[in-house]
């Protein structure tokens, strides 16, 4: 019954249905169900099928963006319950699209997959300058910084913030993405880790962070 | 009828221009400033952009305009700058124009979402586009050229704004690019639906501009010709820039594209032209096969 509802409830995040999803929220905390545990068994895994369908194309854009307000709604009821241990569970990441650069859509879907995966993502939006990094990094006490760009005449903005971030001996660890971006250029900006999409982006930061094993590591920088 | 109707009816292939936004870039265009305010503070960097496209052989320009419009100009505290830029864009391509050639404007995406899934309503995106739209025509403009679309929503609506608000014809594009399921924009949309959606907005011209590289334009156009009596548009960008070497290199140059863009005329295209990373050499390149085309079948 329960492992049925779990199932039902990812569908209802694959599917983008809200009003369902939260239905069956509600209906998972009835029966005496743990926040944390209809999180884990329930919403995560759909957010993890609509990142793998995006990354083949079985999906676009609206479809994800749809199915995160499913995802987000349940969320929405779920937090007060969350203990703030199991919030900050998998730790804070800063995200913002680099200074002179408004391409948002890419970030924006990683952003989400990373808050679907348990991280906590404090979202800069766009042309975000490494004083508002910096700051960010420091008021949140992050774990990771993410850095998105779209243009070759942005990414180079990339290394001045891993720059500063070495210079001030920050402790955090700093992961690039964006179409450009490759591995090669990951490497000569400095950064910790590149993911070419939201899907391993997830892992990345996982990995980052010492919650995944090196075994299964994709993009990290080492 | 309209000149540029006659031009395009007349069985000819007009040539379009390269990039306005990447030729910007490596003329001066700071890291994120806005690219049509440019149209105000220099000049002089625009015309010259657009004389060295007309050098190069091209039959219509595009304005520097893409993003002059409210939501996108809002970025940068210019959202009530809308009617200044897109006049002075026109202006000054028009101030360069030959005898005989042609000034389009160009009119790119908000960068929103529509409602549901974002904040934009149908209604302001309407109003967003019209105001653009209107603003090119009262600047002299020949034709408005919409593109960059990839969600379906969106396209109609900037098409259906420039229709219902100007007399100019309009030419049609969206983005594709090449993944497992075949041919689609972001918004999933494939190139039978984008020409179903453009020709019901009564588009004049339909067709496809940046994306992938000059590959991929080939494969739209081949898919998209038997789809369509309407004249079509391709204006391939050169490829998605590599870094190579502490530089950021697009590998699709002016010798690259030179037998592709033959391909993509045999494909049946009435206008060509290039998107991102092409700039007057690409134009000269394909001008040159435009020649030899056009002897070739006297
Ligand atoms: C949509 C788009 C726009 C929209 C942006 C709307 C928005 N709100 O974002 C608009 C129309 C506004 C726009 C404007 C411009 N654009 Co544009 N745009 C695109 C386009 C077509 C798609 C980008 C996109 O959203 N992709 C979909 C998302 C889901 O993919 P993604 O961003 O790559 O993200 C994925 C991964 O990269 C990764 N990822 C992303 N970020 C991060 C971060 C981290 C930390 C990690 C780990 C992973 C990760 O995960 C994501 C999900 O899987 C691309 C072409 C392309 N194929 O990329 C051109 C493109 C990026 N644009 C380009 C250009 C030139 C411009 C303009 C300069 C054009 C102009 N004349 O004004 C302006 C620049 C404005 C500015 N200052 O930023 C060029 C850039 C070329 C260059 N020299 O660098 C491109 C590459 C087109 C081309 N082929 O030449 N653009």
């Amino acid at each position: 019954m329960k492992e049925e509802l779990f199932k039902e409830l990812s569908q209802a995040v694959i599917e983008g249905n809200k009003d369902r999803s939260i239905e069956l929220t509600n209906k998972l905390l009835e029966l005496g169900i743990d926040a944390k545990i209809i999180l884990d068994h329930g919403l995560l895994p759909g957010m993890e099928v609509v990142g793998i369908r995006f990354r083949d194309n079985i999906i676009f854009v609206p479809q994800v963006l749809i199915s995160a307000r499913a995802m987000k709604s349940s969320l929405a009821i779920l937090e007060p319950l969350l203990s703030k241990a199991d919030l900050k569970g998998s730790g804070t990441i800063i995200m913002g699209t680099v200074k002179g650069d408004i391409h948002d859509i890419g970030k924006n879907i990683v952003s989400m997959m990373l808050r679907s995966s348990g991280f906590t993502v404090i979202d800069l939006g766009i042309d975000t300058k490494v004083e508002k990094f910096l700051d960010a990094i420091k008021n949140e006490n992050a774990d990771i910084v993410g850095m998105s760009a779209l243009l070759t005449t942005t990414m180079g903005y990339m290394k001045v913030v891993v720059d500063r971030i070495k210079e001030e001996e920050i402790n955090v660890k700093t992961m690039v993405g964006g179409a450009p971006i490759s591995k090669a250029f990951a490497m000569e900006v400095g950064a910790d880790g590149y993911a070419k999409n939201a899907t391993d982006a997830v892992k990345l930061a996982k990995q980052l962070i010492g919650l995944e094993s090196k075994e299964t590591k994709i993009e990290q920088i080492s | 009828m309209n000149k540029f109707l006659e031009a395009l009816n007349s069985g000819k292939i007009l040539l379009c221009d390269g990039a306005m936004g990447t030729e910007l870039q490596k003329r001066g265009l700071p890291t994120g400033a806005c690219p049509e305010e440019f149209n105000i503070s220099n000049p002089e960097v625009i015309k010259n952009i657009h004389r060295d496209y007309f050098i190069a052989g091209s039959d219509i320009v595009e304005t520097n305009s893409f993003g002059a419009n409210r939501a996108r100009l809002k970025l940068h505290g210019f959202e009530d700058r809308v009617k200044e830029f897109c006049f002075a864009a026109a202006h000054l391509a028009n101030s360069v124009r030959p005898n005989g050639k042609f000034i389009a404007g160009s009119m790119g995406p908000t960068g929103e979402l529509l409602e549901p899934l974002g904040t934009l309503s149908e209604k302001d995106a309407y109003n967003i586009f019209s105001e653009q739209a209107i603003a090119l025509e009262q600047g002299g403009v020949d034709v408005l050229f919409i593109e960059t679309m990839m969600a379906p929503e969106e396209a109609t609506i900037a098409v259906k704004a420039a229709k219902e608000n100007t007399k100019l014809p309009v030419v049609a594009s969206m983005t594709f690019e090449l993944g497992n399921a075949g041919l689609r924009t972001m918004w999933g949309i494939d190139v039978k639906t984008a020409a179903q959606k453009y020709t019901e907005a009564g588009a004049d011209v339909i067709g496809a501009n940046c994306g992938k590289g000059f590959d991929e334009m080939i494969a739209i156009i081949k898919e998209l010709r038997p789809l369509t009596d309407k004249p079509i548009i391709a204006q391939a960008n050169a490829g998605i820039p590599e870094w190579i070497h502490g530089m950021s290199v697009y590998t699709e140059t002016p010798e690259v594209i030179a037998s592709k863009a033959h391909e993509i005329i045999n494909a049946g295209v009435n206008i060509i032209g290039g998107c991102c990373g092409t700039g007057p050499e690409h134009i000269r390149k394909i001008k040159e096969i435009l020649d030899r085309y056009f002897e070739s079948r006297i």
